[in-house]
């Protein structure tokens, strides 16, 4: 069996179903094998950078691993933003790439380029498979990598030469890497530890974040919450962690979080985080972080712990066991104090917007989690309508909020969304977009058409890079540089509802208030292939609440006057 | 507070291990002061022996940084650890007849070795420790140093392990 039958083959037996990518000289023999190959679903793109978050969005949506495949040279470095984006948001990716034959590794080959090398800092782990016999373990090895302990992405380089060598194929059963040993079981010392310490606390607050949703411990996170009626607040990776309808729900903290979250966590005594990093979004300034918390840190990753902020007891392990040991030992708490102060904070501070006859962005979101009754997949691309997709719909089950967090990369979303309608297909799946991020991946349209992809695009057009200029409007008195996208500063480009249409997608344009819910319902009824509204909003509206860089967590601009 | 720790790392003897180590202490900036790589009684196992400075926190996270890399199979930071550390030094010195005795002296002193001699420059190997090395050093100024070649620290525990 050649070296591209076996890479397809070991790829079945890790369960893969789907992949997306696109061809080029190195990897021809592989697209020859799938030319053949009926059980494996290629999906082309029409970049690989889309590719790798279709992929990305594949594992999130679903909580397996997500393939993408590549040629050598540009086809692999236009992974490389992909894998980087998988890579800081932890998702289980193992993208494939072709090299040029192992004769000419090194040589400045056509499409050549040190692919390894290049994407070292963005992977979890990877491989250069220099050998045909090789190939079946490090594809066992790259799927167990990519999948356990803290997730991530993996790479297999695999020369075209090793594609088309022969060898048996046979596929380890097991796989053993005598470095990589992740700690799943949390210390049975330290759980106790931190039950005390919860059993004690009367300002308890749990803050988590995406890895309970990698690990799969949303039940067990509200289990734990309930029974100890300790308030959750969410980072933006842990969206949809813990039900938005809960009462003990604080909403998201950090820089875009909720008055009350940052309040909580500001004069809480007791911080229990779980699977949340400590992130610079998170914290504000380090020195003036709750001061006055103990913090329990329950994380899979020890290099998590203790990175940025000191913790008091560390918990390495899984948090879905750990939450089942806490749950056990923590003792039922009424806390009534503790949750009328909160309960202040929320009725002082709640999030929200002026309701008026302008048509604005937040309005929109709301009529999508109507009109979706949340039960849709949300994705989101990155700047002021990513914080408002989180703040306007309403989340209840994980997988549902599939965001780039970490990296921050503008052009996400679409290509996400479409991974998970693959991953997903009986879900509606909708990216709210800017209409900068929009851009940076639109060529994907043509990928829904052709396929029939009933992806719903829900462009916030604000004819503006929005984030940026928010920051410029609060902290660079209004110089509005180069943030702009429309022709000297009104006429908006382009009319992306006549994109979608020249794609042959559905494309409406929506600029009243009163058309909002008539097109999104027109957009979630077409099955035909994607639909994409334009909805040009409000084009200065500014993300509130706000903790500026550099600030502490409690001075917090709620709005302005 | 800035500290030096010595940290030994077992790792695959593979290509590529040395590069995504080496990434890992650029990307995360820390700095290194000396790294030596070399096989093991097992081919297949290298053990690079690591020098860096930094406080407390930045020493666990290279720690446990290293220890999350697959390839890399142990890790010990040897604080606290009774070891035994050498560096090897090749030095040129220059040494025409007249300070060829005072030269052989120092040499002597060290227990060092000649291992070159030309008209006028002389080759020393000197074992030892950081200190032994910079002491070496320091004395050997005067007489204009041509050439100087270190392998960096290898360091194992004492004790019957």
């Amino acid at each position: 069996m050649n070296g591209a039958k076996i890479l397809l083959e070991s790829l079945k037996k890790e369960g893969v179903k789907v992949m997306f990518g696109i061809c080029g000289g190195s990897v021809i023999p592989v697209f020859d094998e799938l030319y053949k190959d009926k059980n494996i679903n290629f999906v082309l793109t029409r970049h690989e950078q889309a590719a790798a978050h279709m992929a990305d969005g594949y594992a999130r949506a679903t909580g397996k691993a997500g393939v993408c495949l590549a040629t050598s040279g540009p086809g692999a470095t236009n992974l490389v933003t992909g894998l980087a984006t998988a890579y800081l948001d932890s998702v289980p990716v193992v993208a494939i790439t072709g090299q040029v034959a192992t004769s000419l590794v090194g040589n400045d080959a056509f499409q050549e380029a040190d692919t390894t090398g290049i994407t070292r800092p963005v992977t979890k782990h990877n491989y250069l498979v220099t050998d045909v016999k090789d190939l079946a373990r490090t594809v066992k090895e790259a799927f167990h990598i990519a999948r356990s302990g803290r997730p991530g992405p993996v790479l297999i380089d695999l020369p075209v030469d090793v594609q088309r060598s022969d060898t048996s194929f046979s596929y380890p059963e097991k796989v053993e890497i005598r470095g990589y040993k992740p700690k799943i079981k949390g210390h049975m010392k330290q759980i106790k530890a931190a039950a005390a310490a919860i059993n004690s606390s009367k300002r308890p607050v749990i803050y988590a974040g995406g890895g309970v949703i990698l690990s799969g411990a949303s039940e067990h996170l509200k289990k734990f919450a309930d029974k100890g009626k300790i308030p959750v607040t969410l980072t933006l990776m842990g969206t949809g962690a813990f039900p938005d309808t809960s009462p003990l729900s604080l909403g998201m903290l950090g820089m875009h979080g909720t008055f009350y979250a940052n309040k909580a966590m500001q004069e809480s005594d007791l911080i229990i985080a779980v699977g949340s990093r400590f992130d610079d979004r998170v914290t504000g300034r380090l020195c003036d972080f709750a001061k006055e918390a103990k913090i329990i840190h329950i994380d899979i990753d020890p290099t998590s712990i203790s990175k940025t902020v000191k913790v008091d007891i560390p918990i390495v392990g899984d948090c879905k066991n750990i939450l089942t040991s806490l749950t056990r030992l923590t003792e039922s708490r009424e806390r009534d104090k503790w949750h009328k102060k909160i309960g202040s904070w929320k009725k002082k501070c709640p999030i929200t917007y002026a309701r008026d006859d302008k048509l604005r962005p937040q309005y929109v979101i709301e009529q999508i989690d109507k009109l979706t009754r949340g039960n849709a997949v949300i994705t989101t691309e990155v700047g002021q309508h990513q914080m408002w997709a989180q703040h306007f719909y309403t989340y209840t089950k994980p997988r549902t909020f599939l965001s780039s967090g970490g990296l921050g990369t503008m052009g996400y979303g679409f290509p996400a969304a479409v991974g998970a309608r693959y991953g997903r297909p009986r879900k509606t799946v909708v990216c709210i977009a800017g209409d900068g991020s929009f851009q940076m991946n639109i060529q994907e349209l043509a990928t829904c058409v052709v396929n029939k992809i009933p992806v719903v695009v829900a462009v916030l057009n604000n004819n503006f890079l929005g984030m940026v200029r928010q920051w410029q409007d609060l902290f660079f008195e209004k110089r509005y540089s180069h943030v702009c996208l429309g022709k000297s500063g009104c006429e908006r480009v382009p009319d992306f509802a006549k994109v979608a249409q020249a794609y042959g997608a559905m494309g409406i344009r929506v600029e009243k208030k009163s058309q909002v819910r008539g097109a999104i319902k027109k957009a979630l009824e077409y099955k035909d292939g994607p639909a994409v509204i334009d909805f040009l909003t409000e084009r200065e509206e500014n993300v509130y609440p706000m903790v500026p860089a550099g600030a502490a967590l409690d001075e917090i601009m709620i709005e302005m006057a | 507070m800035k500290l030096r720790h010595t940290i030994s790392a077992l790792v695959e003897n593979r290509s590529g291990v040395l590069a995504k180590i080496s990434g890992l202490f650029s990307a995360r900036g820390y700095n290194i002061d000396s790294l030596a790589v070399g096989v093991t009684e097992s081919p297949d196992v290298s053990r690079m022996t690591i020098v860096v400075k930094g406080d407390e926190n930045v020493l666990e996270q290279v720690t446990k940084q290293l220890n999350k890399l697959p390839d890399v199979i142990t890790v010990k930071d040897f604080k606290d650890t009774d070891i035994v550390e050498r560096d090897l030094m090749l030095v040129r010195v220059e040494a025409d007849k007249k300070k060829r005795p005072e030269l052989l002296e120092i040499v002597s002193v060290f227990r060092a070795k000649v291992v070159d001699v030309a008209q006028d420059t002389m080759m020393i190997e000197v074992t030892g420790d950081e200190d032994k090395l910079r002491a070496f050093t320091e004395l050997m100024r005067p007489y204009s140093i041509r050439e100087l070649a270190r392998t960096g620290v290898i360091a194992l525990e004492r004790g019957g392990k």
